[in-house]
């Protein structure tokens, strides 16, 4: 892999104009790579979720060089119906379209940040490779006071030109004083094994609101692995909720830092599997001051031989008193073959604190299929509606009304 | 105040901390083949002993010192130690209690622990284990009326070869970790208890453990047995004089139940902690496994932990035979600057097996506490069920506590449920109580045992009177 990763590297660089110490800071991020590898099950973080090897089993050799020369045609039809929005398009990797139209121009900037590499809380080897070949990353600043009138949509899409290839990306947000951004990560695939390394990074400043939805719901063959690193001042807030379904391999991280008192992070989840995929969430929540808050609900329904993950951490240094800590985990395991994994990890050092973790796992309640089927209801249906009623519990604590809808519709949950 | 007074003064912490002055047999310091061969001369093994040891001490040099725990502590010389120290007057091995050193009779009367007749009306039997070997078993004769085996570990390899050929090792195989290893290799004494089939063990069997020796690591080695549908209660206590340097004790406790048989395994860990800047103090690193072989059968393990400078350990159950099930309940208490990681692991591989843990723990000073914990339900485990709950208690804003479960479920008939809270005392109890005229130390005190209640019930009822009493001595001063 060392000398693909070399020559792709050089490949990358000649295409790039960098000044001399962006390529020394670059050579420098690709070295550690090398010399780390991806990701393995030795490491605590990767121990239900061996990287290396799911990347061996179903991609084989990765590339890393990808032409970002030619430009791809964008396909609307992928755009999604009935809701006005703002678009960033993605495709292969590739910023293709930024528009914000429905936005007051002098609100939002977008800088160009191709030229600074930033760090992230994140001292996995993926960072270093995301550093080593982003090639362009920008970052959007939403100014003072505004709220952005209708969501941003990011739209992921890759079509079959590419194969076997590894697409880093990377978004920096910045959400001024009181302002606000409702967010969508939608990926749209078309393409086979290829691993996607997504690196987000926001900074909340006072009284920011950020809604941040990740959903990735179409079926498709690529491995993907996400970051979103979550700065948090005071009295912000920040909504994530992630649909994990259709990827062959999807682990997404979420680290939130709340600095700021009353500061407080909401984290939903579900993981609708089926066939031999393999997803995973992992949350660290840092409660770094007094009276801070977070929430945290993460619910699986597991079919055929899928396998869940979830990891989510709760920590609360010696300053943070009076935090608010919650987690809870719900698996529903349908058959024999699926597998669910959990971590659920308090790290304390405050004593007036209210911490609490809960997991369960376990088959569809025989209980409730006989009492909805004595009612009329044959077993294909009463199951249907139990695990409707599982999930919905999670997608009605989406907060945005407009984009609760939109989930809904599209993973066909009624109510 | 002088030396004296300052002796008492300090004695009133851990009223165990004094030392016995006994004149000790020692190995050679160090840790190389020629050690562990003189440990097998002096307790006159036979070859396949020593050949266990050797082979254990051959994978030892293979293994690394894991460093994952949460407590980190310096570096151990396992060169500086001595791995085997006796009192001198067991050499030749007295024949009855009445010729033991008055010393020791002396030293365990001390630590309450009576070996002589009037031990009798306590109806428990005893093994008490001096550093490195076993000075007294009592109650032996009318054990061995209903066929029960118990007694020291190096005397079973002599007279019950059999028995110990099969079942050492079984559950913790010399490959094992660092720790278990060392222990295979080096171990010196502990107890052996067999119970045969269709036997209730009519007393708790108890074995008392006391480290006295400076310099010197404890490693001992536990074997029970019990056959089918037998039934056997078994209690541990530990002690050990103070001292400014850190101990080590690295035991392996191993525990097999066949058909319908129950294993009942209380401890009450009450090693000396250290003072109060943190310095001295054991470092409990014990390696607990009880394998549920048979189908119905049962394993439960109580701890108490109180002591110890650094407590790591997980006492487990492997649930193999269908429809067994495996317990933990557990309270670890940490105060000043001690250190604790320690939990359980639940391995589910037969079928309607069943597992419960609940954990409590309790931090206060500048200590730290993490409960760690596996529940593995395999995909062959089918109608399992896990429920597990640990709850934290903190004590001031300069310490810490910590749960880290790892949850596996590979089969979709099995249930984990999982529970854990973290809080602090309420301002709310704690008036209540003082308004009916407790004072504050004698509320935290009631609080707390209410905290724990749920598992001292678990104990054997003379030992959760001292379970009780321990787990008060334990805070003082940590509150206000």
């Amino acid at each position: 892999m060392k000398e693909q990763l070399q020559k792709d590297f050089d490949n990358t660089i000649e295409n790039l104009s960098l000044s001399q110490k962006d390529i020394e800071i670059k050579k420098f991020y690709l070295d550690n790579f090398i010399s780390r590898g991806f990701p393995n099950r030795r490491e605590e973080d990767w121990k239900f979720s061996d990287l290396n090897q799911i990347i061996k089993k179903n991609i084989g050799t990765l590339s890393f060089y990808s032409d970002y020369m030619s430009t791809n045609k964008v396909d609307t039809s992928v755009f999604v119906d009935g809701l006005e929005h703002n678009k960033i398009v993605f495709i292969n990797g590739r910023i293709e379209k930024i528009d914000f139209d429905y936005e007051k121009k002098d609100q939002i900037e977008i800088i160009d940040q191709s030229e600074t590499i930033n760090k992230f809380n994140n001292n996995n080897s993926l960072s270093d490779l995301n550093n080593a070949f982003t090639n362009k990353s920008f970052k959007i600043l939403v100014k003072r006071g505004y709220q952005l009138a209708k969501p941003l949509i990011i739209y992921h899409t890759t079509n079959s030109k590419i194969w076997s290839k590894n697409i880093n990306l990377r978004l920096n947000f910045e959400l001024d004083k009181g302002s606000s951004l409702r967010l969508i990560d939608l990926f749209n695939e078309t393409s086979e094994k290829n691993f996607l390394n997504i690196f987000y990074s926001f900074d909340l400043k006072e009284n920011a609101v950020l809604k941040n939805y990740k959903i990735d719901k179409f079926e498709n063959k690529n491995i993907k692995y996400s970051f979103n690193n979550i700065e948090q001042e005071k009295n912000s807030i920040s909504e994530t909720f992630i649909l994990s379904s259709g990827s062959n391999f999807c682990k997404n991280e979420i680290n939130c830092n709340l600095k700021g008192k009353y500061s407080s992070a909401f984290i939903n989840g579900i993981f609708s599997l089926s066939k031999d995929r393999h997803h995973e969430i992992r949350t660290t929540i840092n409660h770094l001051t007094e009276n801070t808050k977070s929430y945290q609900l993460v619910k699986s329904v597991l079919d055929d031989s899928s396998k869940a993950v979830y990891q989510g951490k709760i920590f609360v240094n010696s300053e943070a008193q009076k935090t608010d800590g919650y987690q809870l985990s719900k698996a529903i395991l349908l058959n024999e073959a699926s597998e669910f994994n959990a971590k659920p990890e308090l790290e304390i050092y405050a004593d007036d604190v209210k911490c609490s973790h809960g997991s369960s796992s376990g088959s569809l309640n025989e209980d409730s299929i006989f009492y909805l089927m004595s009612r009329g209801l044959n077993y294909q249906q009463s199951r249907e509606l139990l695990i409707n009623g599982f999930l919905l519990d999670v997608i009605e604590k989406i907060t945005d009304s407009e984009i609760k809808n939109l989930i809904k519709n599209m993973i066909g949950v009624k109510e | 105040m002088d030396t004296r007074e300052k002796e008492i003064e300090k004695l009133k912490d851990y009223k165990y901390g004094f030392s016995t002055d006994i004149e000790n047999t020692r190995a050679p310091k160090g840790l190389n083949e020629d050690v562990i061969k003189f440990i097998s001369n002096i307790k006159k093994e036979p070859k396949w002993m020593l050949d266990f040891r050797l082979k254990a001490f051959e994978r030892f040099k293979q293994l690394k010192e894991p460093d994952w725990q949460k407590p980190k502590y310096p570096k151990i010389d396992y060169q500086n130690l001595y791995y085997y120290s006796a009192p001198k007057s067991m050499d030749d091995k007295p024949k009855s209690l009445d010729e033991l050193d008055p010393k020791l009779l002396e030293t365990y009367k001390k630590l309450g622990i009576p070996l002589q007749e009037q031990a009798r009306l306590n109806g428990i039997a005893v093994d008490a284990v001096f550093d490195s070997v076993s000075v007294a078993t009592t109650f032996r004769e009318e054990l061995s009326k209903l066929g029960i085996i118990f007694c020291p570990i190096s005397e079973a390899i002599q007279n019950h070869p059999e028995l110990v050929k099969k079942y050492l090792g079984s559950v913790i195989p010399i490959t094992d970790h660092f720790f278990a290893t060392l222990n295979s290799a080096v171990f010196t004494d502990g107890s052996f208890a067999y119970i045969p089939e269709g036997v209730r063990c009519p007393m708790e069997l108890s074995t008392y453990f006391r480290i006295n020796a400076s310099n010197t690591g404890q490693f001992e080695r536990t074997l029970i047995v019990a056959d089918k549908g037998s039934y056997v209660s078994y209690l541990e206590g530990c002690t050990a004089p103070m001292r400014d340097e850190n101990q080590l004790h690295a035991a392996n406790v191993e525990l097999i139940a066949l058909d319908d048989a129950e294993i009942k395994y209380s401890t009450v860990q009450n090693w000396y902690p250290g003072d109060k800047d943190g310095k001295g103090g054991i470092y409990n690193f014990v390696t607990k496994r009880g394998l549920c072989k048979g189908k119905n059968s049962k394993i439960s393990w109580t701890q108490v932990e109180t002591g110890s400078a650094i407590t790591w350990k997980y006492p487990s159950c492997i649930l193999k035979g269908d429809n067994s099930v495996g317990e933990f309940y557990s309270i670890a208490i940490t105060n000043n600057h001690q250190k604790a990681d320690t939990g359980t692991k639940m391995i589910h591989l037969g079928k309607n097996t069943k597992s419960k843990i609940i954990s409590k723990g309790i931090s206060a000073g500048f200590s730290d506490m993490t409960y760690r914990g596996l529940v593995d339900i395999s995909s062959k485990a089918s109608n399992s069920n896990n429920y597990t709950q640990c709850d934290s208690l903190l004590m001031g804003n300069k310490c810490g506590a910590h749960t880290v479960p790892y949850i596996k479920n590979k089969n979709s008939e099995s249930n984990i449920a999982h529970e854990a809270t973290t809080s602090k005392i309420s301002e709310e109890q704690l008036h209540y109580c003082q308004q009916r005229g407790l004072s504050q130390e004698e509320a935290v005190g009631l609080i707390v045992n209410g905290f724990c209640k749920e598992v001292l019930q678990q104990l054997p009822m003379e030992f959760a009177v001292e379970a009780q009493k321990l787990v008060g001595i334990s805070l003082e001063g940590s509150v206000g």
